[in-house]
């Protein structure tokens, strides 16, 4: 690593650290302005509840120095306790939802990257022929389609019309639903990202360098256009994670997944103020490290691009 | 080559007419040239667009659905509000005992063309609302985005410098922030407010959608200030500007010109590209149940209902779920259209 | 037999606005060792010529008809697999932008190596021996520690020198040389036209030289081709071509170039107008609009080809009214007369 790149990676890093304080500070204040959120000691509330968030917090304290206390505590990995699954912590909670979300999520996202790769750069190949048409209207109609309505027209064909496949998540083979209706509109984006790339870096002088060399076709593409190619796609690493996360929370409610979407949604409903907190801090620090993660391994693929 | 064979100095002395060989006048020489007509920049992108066959009939279905939704509504026999214990769950087109009653009497009962749902209220009606919610979600949202997205992009463009370096990483950080989370975090807050909220308004809008709107007007409109002062400072620094200062030309003509051509495309396209994401955002926060407050439908909200009868009832997903779909790929295909129409990189 | 000999070519680009006819009826040969210049304005056909040689026209680029022989043997409609065979080998070329015709992820050693690989039976040692060689030959200094460089790491004449050693590594036959200066600063384009002239007495290759600049030509070329509109104007040895120009087109290009000996009082004059629009192409000389002696017939019918002199050939009417042209190669005397 070059001293050029260090300096953006740590710069980058600083971006993302400052990033997810600015999302504990948000979901802090904006759930201490609910009248009835655990730091606002108006309500009713079970004496043992309050007696625990007042040893912790200390409610007779400015708000600032709750925020402080809360942020400390969150150093520490103590998201507090849950008052919808009484007797559990947060992070328990969260790290046995998460185990089941990242299953789905990851394969998702490998899903939806491999195939992508493969159909875009296919389609830019056959530009213009029945294939590349294909694919086209495809991905097109993949990325109008809600993750939501994905998932409940799979449910409705695969498991309850054509009965190939297990409804809950639970079961199993339970995830390859949840699974795909999570990747198939990542996968029609990165398709179609991977088109317009692998088009335009066909179009490259270099590429028209490697043919007069004498390469063979596949080579060109496999070898001398390929790498250049992917650059975008990694990119987009960061924001499909973070849409696979957020869609995860309808999707695992409607395969009834364990997992932290569900969790999530289920936390909304028993309002369990210190659940949903834990959870967005959580989510959005997953969703602003792929991101970090995406922009940094950008520049170490590419070792053109202007790091200024 | 062999030099033996006749050669003769004029090569076709007698077949040609030796009229041919006078001097050809300016007016016959600039026949040949065929001109391209020169055409403003926004007549060449709406003729582009007029000619994209997919983008017209895209349009053409938004105004449609459009139509259907904002009229229909007016004249309709049945209100989206309307429960009928005898009419539940009907299938489309299908009437209730009672109703079928009323028709042997020679009644003319106007058709459930969607059937009813588990309350018995007609499910046509309910998906139009549902519609109306979405469009209305759409085009609010493109709105806010344009306003606060121009004249944040357009004031750090126009400053640049120390201005635009901290507008720059003020949107930087915004950009980074994952917009869904914290729109359904607001949701939460808000829905808890709603409910204690005395305003009309807000009560019926519901919290989804006033969150939806706080968000955009926090966080959404950042690609569009990105775009808007890339442009303007890309525009300042472009040579052809430079050329035109140089020739004397105003900083109004200079505006008029090479600013507006320049940004209303980007402001056209990166709007374009807001609405079907907004849509997206406020149908999976009705998913949820975070968006409308009931009993007004939404698209999301009504696919979220569907799931109970499911395998009994499967058109009750169907229906909002081809409605949402259908809305979606239009705007998607308009917006490919008006992005291949006014990128100016890709005219040719 | 000449080592190239190009018969009538016609190469479209199949647009969704049309036919583009980038080059219209293209002849001529190159024997070897010679150095050809092909010069013309931007959009004359130059580079298109190249790519279709190579066949590596861009989609929807296509050679419609006409012949293409190297030694001989007829290139035009031979398999992508055959032609593979001849680029990078038999012929090699290299580009305008040296700072793009790189590929930015591979190292400058790895590219150098694949085309040495593709083309002989030498192993990865070996190979990379070559390339070091190469690398050598064009001067470039400390060979061994640029092989492993990106391109982006060196600068433009360093890239341009590199893709000479990549163009060079197979000893190909001939060298098509599209625009090799016209990216690169003045100083830096004297040391490259000289590295090519340098390299063409030692490797013996015959050169393509595609440039718009008359200068370049007139310092290397054996040769000259004019093209317009995808089409010759006019082809001959080069000094026919510098000290007869027997075309309009030709004569306004010498026009405008400015003249050493000149006393600074004369103007340089410029050629008027604007190239042709290929998509529409008319249907007599496509130089006509643009030319002050365009007489009727120049509009209305294309001219051919005819001989000028013993080396030189030339189409345009005027010499065709002036009686200044043959049909067949003239005799040495009837070409002093003419």
């Amino acid at each position: 690593m070059n001293g050029k790149l260090l300096h953006y990676f740590v710069k980058r890093l600083l971006m993302a650290l400052l990033t997810i304080f600015l999302v504990i500070a948000i979901t802090f204040f904006v759930m201490h302005a609910i009248p009835a959120s655990p730091f606002s000691s108006e309500k009713a509330k079970s004496d043992a509840v309050i007696a625990a968030l007042e040893a912790k917090y200390g409610f007779d304290k400015p708000v600032p120095i709750q925020f402080l206390n809360y942020l400390k505590n969150i150093l520490r990995g103590d998201f507090g306790l849950s008052t919808g699954w009484v007797g559990n912590t947060v992070i328990e909670l969260i790290i046995g939802g998460f185990s089941y979300s990242a299953r789905i999520g990851f394969t998702a996202g490998f899903l939806a990257i491999i195939f992508g790769v493969i159909l875009g750069s296919v389609a830019a190949l056959q530009r213009g022929k029945f294939l590349d048409k294909l694919i086209q209207i495809l991905t097109t109609a993949l990325v109008s389609m809600p993750s939501f309505v994905m998932a409940t027209l799979l449910l409705l064909l695969f498991a309850l019309q054509l009965g190939w496949l297990p409804s809950m998540g639970n079961q199993p083979g339970g995830l390859i639903l949840p699974v795909i209706s999570l990747s198939l509109y990542p996968m029609a984006y990165v398709t179609r990202l991977q088109r317009s790339s692998m088009l335009d870096v066909l179009g490259q002088d270099y590429i028209r360098t490697a043919r007069a060399k004498g390469v063979k076709n596949s080579r060109v593409i496999f070898k001398h256009a390929l790498k250049n190619t992917l650059t975008p796609v990694i990119t987009y690493a960061g924001p499909m994670m973070a849409y696979i996360l957020t869609g995860s929370m309808v999707v695992e409610n409607i395969f009834s997944v364990p997992g932290l979407g569900r969790l999530f949604t289920n936390s909304m409903l028993r309002t369990d103020y210190m659940m949903i907190m834990g959870v967005t801090i959580f989510l959005a620090t997953m969703i602003i490290l792929m991101n970090f993660l995406g922009d940094v391994l950008y520049k170490v693929v590419d070792p053109r691009i202007d790091l200024s | 080559m062999s030099e033996k064979k006749e050669t003769f100095k004029n090569p076709l002395s007698l077949q040609i007419d030796p009229k041919l060989f006078e001097k050809a006048t300016d007016e016959e020489k600039a026949q040949q040239v065929s001109m391209r007509e020169s055409v403003s920049f926004m007549r060449d992108a709406m003729r582009r667009l007029r000619r994209n066959h997919i983008a017209m009939i895209s349009l053409c279905v938004i105004v449609l659905v459009a139509l259907i939704a904002f009229i229909v509504p007016t004249f309709y026999p049945y209100t989206y509000t309307k429960q009928d214990v005898s009419a539940q769950n009907l299938a489309p087109f299908q009437f209730s005992a009672k109703e079928q009653a009323k028709i042997d009497r020679g009644q003319h009962i106007f058709p459930h063309i969607m059937g009813t749902d588990a309350l018995g209220r007609d499910y046509a009606i309910r998906v139009i609302y549902g519609t109306r919610i979405s469009l209305l979600v759409g085009i609010f949202s493109a709105l806010i985005v344009i306003v606060i997205g121009i004249i944040y992009g357009a004031i750090s463009g126009y400053f640049g410098g120390k201005v635009d370096m901290i507008m720059m990483r003020i949107v930087d950080i915004i950009y980074s922030l994952p917009d869904v989370l914290i729109v359904i975090l607001l949701s939460v807050a808000i829905k808890d407010w709603v409910s204690t909220s005395k305003s009309d308004l807000i009560a019926r809008l519901g919290a989804g959608m006033v969150s939806i709107f706080i968000v955009f007007g926090l966080l959404y409109w950042v690609s569009m200030a990105r775009q808007v002062r890339g442009q303007i400072l890309s525009i300042k620094e472009q040579e052809y500007v430079l050329a035109s200062k140089a020739i004397g030309a105003s900083p109004s003509r200079i505006i008029r010109k090479h600013m507006i051509p320049n940004c209303v495309s980007v402001i056209i396209i990166v709007a374009a590209m807001q609405i079907p994401s907004a849509i997206f955002t406020e149908s999976f926060l009705s998913f949820l149940g975070l968006g409308v407050s009931v009993p007004m439908p939404s698209l999301g909200s009504l696919a979220s209902d569907a799931r109970t009868g499911l395998r009994s009832y499967p058109y009750q997903l169907i229906f909002p779920a081809l409605s949402i779909f259908l809305i979606v790929l239009s705007f998607n295909l308009l917006g490919n259209g008006l992005r291949d129409a006014f990128d100016p990189k890709l005219r040719s | 037999m000449s080592l190239l000999e190009v018969k009538d070519l016609h190469t479209s680009f199949f647009t969704p606005s049309g036919e583009v006819k980038a080059i219209n009826g293209l002849s001529f040969s190159l024997d070897e060792g010679k150095v050809l210049g092909i010069v013309g304005e931007s959009g004359s056909g130059k580079s298109v010529t190249a790519y279709s040689i190579l066949q590596i026209l861009a989609n929807p680029g296509r050679i419609v008809s006409g012949s293409i022989k190297l030694h001989g043997e007829e290139l035009v409609g031979k398999s992508d697999e055959e032609m593979r065979k001849i680029r990078g080998n038999k012929i090699s070329i290299i580009f305008q932008d040296p700072m793009t015709s790189l590929n930015p992820t591979f190292t400058i050693g790895n590219q150098l190596r694949e085309a040495i690989l593709l083309h002989t039976s030498r192993n990865r040692q070996q190979a990379e021996e070559r390339a070091i060689e190469m690398l050598k030959l064009v001067g470039i200094s400390e060979p061994e520690k640029r092989i492993h460089q990106y391109a982006y790491e060196l600068s433009g004449g360093m890239r341009q020198r590199v893709m000479i050693a990549m163009a060079l590594a197979c000893e190909p036959d001939i060298l098509i040389a599209d625009e090799p200066t016209t990216a690169l600063d003045v100083t830096i384009q004297a040391q490259i036209l000289e590295l090519m002239l340098q390299l063409q007495k030692e490797m013996g290759m015959a050169i393509i030289m595609i440039t718009h600049d008359m200068g370049v030509i007139a310092s290397i070329c054996d040769e000259v081709i004019v093209m317009y509109a995808g089409g010759v104007c006019e082809r001959g040895t080069a000094d026919a071509i510098f000290y007869h120009p027997m075309h309009e087109y030709t004569r306004g290009l010498m026009r405008s170039i400015p003249d050493m000996n000149d006393d600074g009082k004369t103007r340089l004059v410029p050629i008027t107008g604007t190239p042709i629009d290929l998509l529409h192409m008319p249907p007599g000389c496509p130089f006509a609009p643009r030319c002050d002696r365009a007489m009727k017939i120049c509009l209305q019918e294309k001219p051919r080809e005819y001989w000028v002199g013993r080396d030189h050939l030339s189409a345009c009417w005027i010499n065709v009214k002036e009686g200044a042209c043959f049909t067949q190669r003239p005799s040495e005397e009837e070409a002093a007369q003419g």
